[in-house]
């Protein structure tokens, strides 16, 4: 336990003061959790659900945390020019693991229009001190008591995050963006929390962006609950791009009610090394849900997506589609658990994931699950690794395309199918361009992100 | 323009031609012909610079170059086309951008600007007329979902935009029907001038109806082991390739 205790020892002496820098809501599960990571420790590779990613070993640096919540000197203005050029968005920054409060741009128009037909966004912090009831009816409740050690550890460190609450049949039409920033000027550790509720028939498509702003080690480890009621829409788009000193934990869990529809797409451009847990519980009938997400990888990049689809109740329909291209040494890791509960009729599950290894030292794992329990079900996987396609790669030179070409337009097709469910057009374009530079090579870091560059 | 010596060349280790020589000159037509397992795929795809084969012997100069050292890349940008007997199907990658980046390649390695969208289109539609070719096929990935037919008229149209020196058309009549054959034939009649060549591999004497040659050459066991003008073709059509393993005394 010796990687644990140090962090033992920190919650032990400052739990104090950590909560007095979050809210009650959040301060009430913070010791059981607290007490689970202590029985558990960091998830190992002993472990079916991180046989391939050595969490455990990433918390042996040591990282600061800034229990104290010390503001940060950033202003919401320098962070602007990180927005995803020519998305339309409401945009929001969590800096580290604080949200960064934004008194000195202007609400638009239409941002005060949503707010009166009730929408909350902004801090979880302070949202859990202003309506202390609504965010003690979701806080943790997706996550559910037993936790693994990534969310058990977040539950008893996060104290703030962002917060959206969407009410009864109010769409939200822009995107609503959130720039999670990693800037400090030593070593550093965040853990933030985001809680997302849409309501019934309510619909909000979100987008969450990683970047880096120093070069220094990063580790972020976020928990996400999203709650999507009845006939509710919600689509997730996340995007990392981050560089090779980042450690980024991301663990999201989302329950639908009957009749949701859900679209959770991740694409990691440029990270470290990076493990994205999705969990879905399809609770109501005739839900529908889509994961899918790409991964490119090279030099010593990890990346692995984890997801968890769990068929509750009948008539329900999940799909998954997952492509990695992984170059150099770089590894990709993708498992994918669909359980169908017992007495989950018509349920409708396909799982897909394809992969292409540039080298012989590049590895992807992959690894289709399904657990079934009810007798009148569509379910299917596939799962392919392979190389690039050499007949093609030759069909192309002899048309007089670079092989360096031929391999980058290959790869780009390759990943068109991910790209091409992207339903914000601004967002598909930027990631189709943003993908191209990365096969070229020209993505250095953060591109489109002004502050990133050095 | 094309000039064989003596190329020897292997596939795992399985040596396939065993000492090619033909020379080629700027106007004319060679068709080689010869019975399957002859090796006549095999000297396109060396030509082509398929790096599935190697060459273990013998020289090839195109334009003075020696082929064998450039890339497959650059061996089409030198005016090499090669027309695949089986056209590969690339999902995801259109044929417009496709073939955009090969055109505006071959004007770069020419030290020429890339060409404008709108002027890129217009030579698009031009060319496709040249072979009849479905709008909607240049909107698809390429080959993607292609019959047979289009398939083949897919790759006369690709020649047709890169304008090559020299084109060697690989089974291109195979699997066509008549009237595709015709339309293919008569896109290669029109892209011929006195400045280029074309190499014409077929089983047939049927598609050398249509792109008269004017030398046909019989290729077995990877050697060329007859040479003559083009009634050469029609007394293979007549008296089939036995009479070639007779006269070699087999």
């Amino acid at each position: 336990m010796e990687i644990e205790q140090s962090y033992i020892d920190i919650y032990r002496e400052f739990h104090e003061e950590l909560k007095s820098h979050s809210a009650e809501v959040m301060n009430q599960g913070r010791d059981a959790a607290f007490d689970q990571f202590v029985a558990s420790g960091f998830p190992t590779q002993r472990l079916e659900a991180y046989r391939y990613t050595d969490v455990r070993s990433c918390f042996a640096a040591d990282y600061g945390m800034n229990l104290r919540r010390v503001p940060c000197l950033l202003s919401p203005s320098e962070l602007v020019k990180c927005n995803v050029p020519g998305i339309n968005s409401h945009l929001f920054f969590v800096v580290n693991d604080s949200f960064l409060s934004d008194t000195s741009l202007p609400l638009s128009r239409d941002m005060e229009e949503l707010m009166e037909k009730g929408v909350l966004w902004g801090s979880l912090k302070e949202h859990a001190e202003k309506y202390p009831d609504l965010v003690a009816r979701y806080y943790g409740k997706a996550v559910g008591a037993k936790m693994d050690g990534l969310t058990s550890f977040n539950t008893a460190f996060a104290q703030d995050g962002f917060f959206l609450y969407v009410p009864k049949n109010v769409v939200v039409e822009k995107p609503v963006q959130l720039i999670n920033v990693m800037h400090a000027n030593a070593d550093m550790m965040a853990n933030s929390r985001n809680l997302i509720i849409l309501e019934e028939g309510a619909s909000a498509k979100f987008l969450v962006c990683a970047h880096t702003m120093d070069k220094l080690n990063f580790l972020c480890n976020r928990v996400t609950e999203v709650f999507v009621g009845k006939n509710a829409s919600y689509e997730q788009y996340k995007l990392e791009q981050t560089n090779y000193t980042m450690t980024n934990f991301g663990s999201l869990f989302v329950k639908q009610e009957e009749g949701s529809h859900v679209v959770i797409n991740d694409s990691t451009l440029h990270n470290g090394f990076t493990r994205n847990t999705i969990r879905v519980d399809l609770d109501g009938e005739h839900a529908e849900t889509l994961l899918c997400g790409m991964a490119i990888g090279d030099r010593e990049e990890h990346i692995d997506n984890t997801t968890y689809i769990n068929h509750n109740v009948p008539n329900c329909h999940s799909r998954e589609l997952y492509k990695y291209v992984v170059d150099d040494s770089s590894v990709g890791v993708f498992a994918g658990r669909v359980l169908v509960k017992e007495g989950a009729q018509k349920t409708e599950a396909y799982q897909s994931c394809k992969n292409i290894c540039m080298t012989k030292e590049a590895h992807v794992y992959s690894k289709p699950q399904l657990e079934i329990y009810a007798d009148d079900v569509k379910c299917s996987h596939g799962a392919t690794t392979g190389q690039m396609d050499e007949t093609a790669l030759f069909y192309m030179r002899a048309r007089g395309i670079s092989e360096k070409e031929a391999k980058m337009l290959l790869m780009l097709a390759f990943m068109d199918d991910v790209i091409e469910k992207i339903s914000v057009e601004a967002l598909r374009n930027k990631i189709r361009l943003l993908v191209e530079k990365r096969f070229r090579g020209e993505l250095a870091k953060c591109s489109g992100c002004v502050i990133c560059k050095e | 323009m094309l000039e064989i010596k003596n190329l020897h060349a292997n596939i795992n280790g399985k040596e396939i031609l065993k000492g090619i020589n033909l020379t080629v000159k700027p106007g004319e037509v060679h068709a080689i012909m010869g019975p399957n397992g002859s090796g006549k795929s095999t000297l396109s795809s060396v030509l082509a610079g398929n790096p599935a084969y190697v060459v273990t012997e013998g020289e090839v100069t195109f334009n003075g170059k020696n082929l064998l050292e450039l890339s497959p890349e650059d061996r089409s940008r030198e005016g090499l086309f090669l027309s695949f007997q089986y056209p590969v199907e690339i999902p995801g990658v259109s044929m417009v951008n496709f073939m955009r980046t090969a055109v505006n390649e071959h004007r770069k390695y020419k030290g020429l600007e890339p060409m404008s969208a709108s002027d890129f289109l217009k030579l698009m539609r031009e060319k496709k007329e040249l072979v009849e070719l479905d709008n909607k096929l240049a909107n698809r990935s390429v080959n993607e979902g292609f019959s047979g037919g289009e398939k083949k008229r897919n790759e006369i149209f690709q020649m047709a935009m890169l304008e090559p020196r020299l084109s060697i058309l690989d089974e291109t009549d195979s699997g066509l029907d008549i009237d595709a054959l015709r339309i293919v034939a008569s896109g290669v009649n029109k892209l011929k001038s006195n400045d280029n060549a074309s190499i014409v591999i077929t089983h047939y004497q049927r598609l050398l109806d249509y792109i008269v040659p004017d030398f046909v050459h019989v290729l077995y066991k990877g050697r060329i082991v007859k040479s003559a003008g083009r009634e050469l073709a029609l007394e293979l059509e007549e008296k089939g390739y036995d009479w070639i393993k007779k006269e070699l005394g087999e």
